[in-house]
């Protein structure tokens, strides 16, 4: 293969992201891997292979090895021969990472966002709430109740 | 020291945090479906889970250090149990739901003020598992002090149960905190932590705790038990055996 230019890079690189919008977290399937802050690095080496760095969520979370999969087989699918996908454990990732688009799709399905005060319902805004469970159907959640709309709902933790 | 024995006491030190999670991930994975309550089910599930995580990245970081190709699952599935390392307090019996609650307990505080202590060590490898494992220990001390509390200042039943099951558990305790040659060369080496700082951390908040469920502290007594070390009682094989046979029986079968 002949060497990518400086400039290609740069595309590529752009064109790898666009692509890694459309890989949805296998649980919550309404948010993209980029809305959740889980991309650490594209790299582009001069022979053209694309190394991407991955943030595991929790360290056992089972979604983890679904989203690396699904990774590389979106961008073999765009032409990408040569994927590598590295897991970066440093620096943790934190829900601080979860960009605005993501808290926002978060709270339209039905999940309160991460927060650090009060856990306010995501069907009727109230801050009313009560934790019913600290863990909940995945690791990343944990269940609460509305105690005005009286119903129940997940919270993603602050991690 | 010469190098080589260096890489073998790094190796072991890993691998002892690694075994003492699995270990106990394993005996939290056989609660699933049993536990007393859907909530609980899902608490102790997910907790396994973390430790899990923690110990599959702890077991491929060793293997590293060994150098000598062996993976996670070699070193979980093919190892006998002499050479599982874990604290022997986490090979016990989940017994009733006080004991496996007492025994969540007495890890948590341990494995928290441990984890961030070796957070700064200087195995960056280890310090980046150590980090992230952080917040996921603070939400398994919340959960199980919650318990501790809902069991200790509840009924006279549960009260005294949970009591029972600290007396029971309380000397395997006295492991974790016991430095042998392997931890002090680690520590010296800026790679260990120190357990008596651990220790300290640990006292407190199992004395708060335990206050606050009006339950009392045990008193400490002599031991003699080396799980990381090797030596282990009757209930080590038993866990090995659920855990191994389908990888004994089919050696490298896949999902």
């Amino acid at each position: 293969m002949n060497p990518v230019m400086e400039a290609d890079v740069t595309a590529i690189e752009a064109d790898v992201r666009v692509r890694l919008a459309d890989v949805l977290d296998p649980e919550i399937p309404v948010l993209s891997i980029v809305d959740l802050g889980l991309i650490r690095h594209v790299r582009v080496a001069a022979n053209g292979a694309v190394e991407v760095g991955v943030s595991p969520t929790y360290s056992g979370c089972p979604a983890t090895s679904v989203i690396k999969a699904d990774v590389e087989q979106t961008l073999r699918r765009g032409g990408y021969g040569e994927v590598r996908i590295v897991d970066v454990l440093a620096p943790p990732w934190t829900t601080e990472w979860i960009t605005a688009e993501g808290r926002s799709k978060l709270h339209d399905y039905g999940i309160a966002p991460p927060s650090a005060g009060p856990v306010a319902c995501p069907q009727c805004g109230s801050l009313s709430t009560t934790k019913l469970s600290e863990f909940g159907s995945t690791p990343c959640k944990a269940l609460y109740r509305c105690m005005r709309c009286l119903e129940p709902f997940d919270h993603f933790k602050c991690l | 020291m010469n190098t080589a024995q260096a890489g073998r006491s790094h190796f072991t030190y890993v691998l002892r945090l690694a075994d003492t999670n699995l270990v106990l991930a394993q005996r939290l994975g056989e609660l699933i479906g049993h536990a007393p309550a859907l909530e609980e089910d899902l608490g102790l599930g997910n907790t396994a889970l973390d430790l899990l995580g923690q110990a599959r990245l702890l077991l491929t970081h060793a293997g590293t250090i060994e150098g000598r190709g062996r993976d996670e699952d070699t070193l979980a599935y093919f190892r006998n149990e002499d050479e599982f390392v874990n604290a022997t307090l986490v090979e016990q019996p989940n017994g009733d739901f006080g004991d496996t609650i007492a025994r969540q307990f007495l890890f948590d505080a341990w494995q928290l003020p441990l984890y961030e202590r070796l957070a700064t060590s200087g195995d960056t490898g280890l310090a980046a598992i150590a980090a992230k494992g952080v917040k996921e220990v603070r939400y398994h001390l919340r959960y199980s002090s919650g318990w501790i509390l809902r069991l200790g200042d509840g009924t006279a039943e549960s009260h005294a149960r949970v009591q029972g099951s600290l007396e029971r558990l309380w000397p395997f305790t006295a492991e974790l905190f016991h430095a042998d040659d392997i931890d002090r060369e680690m520590r010296a080496a800026g790679i260990g932590a120190d357990l008596d700082a651990v220790r300290s951390d640990w006292e407190r908040q199992v004395a708060a705790t335990l206050a606050e469920a009006t339950l009392e502290r045990p008193g400490d007594r002599p031991w003699r038990w080396f799980g990381k070390r090797g030596e282990h009682g009757e209930h080590l094989g038993r866990v090995l055996a659920q855990m191994q046979v389908l990888q004994r029986a089919h050696p490298g079968a896949r999902w």
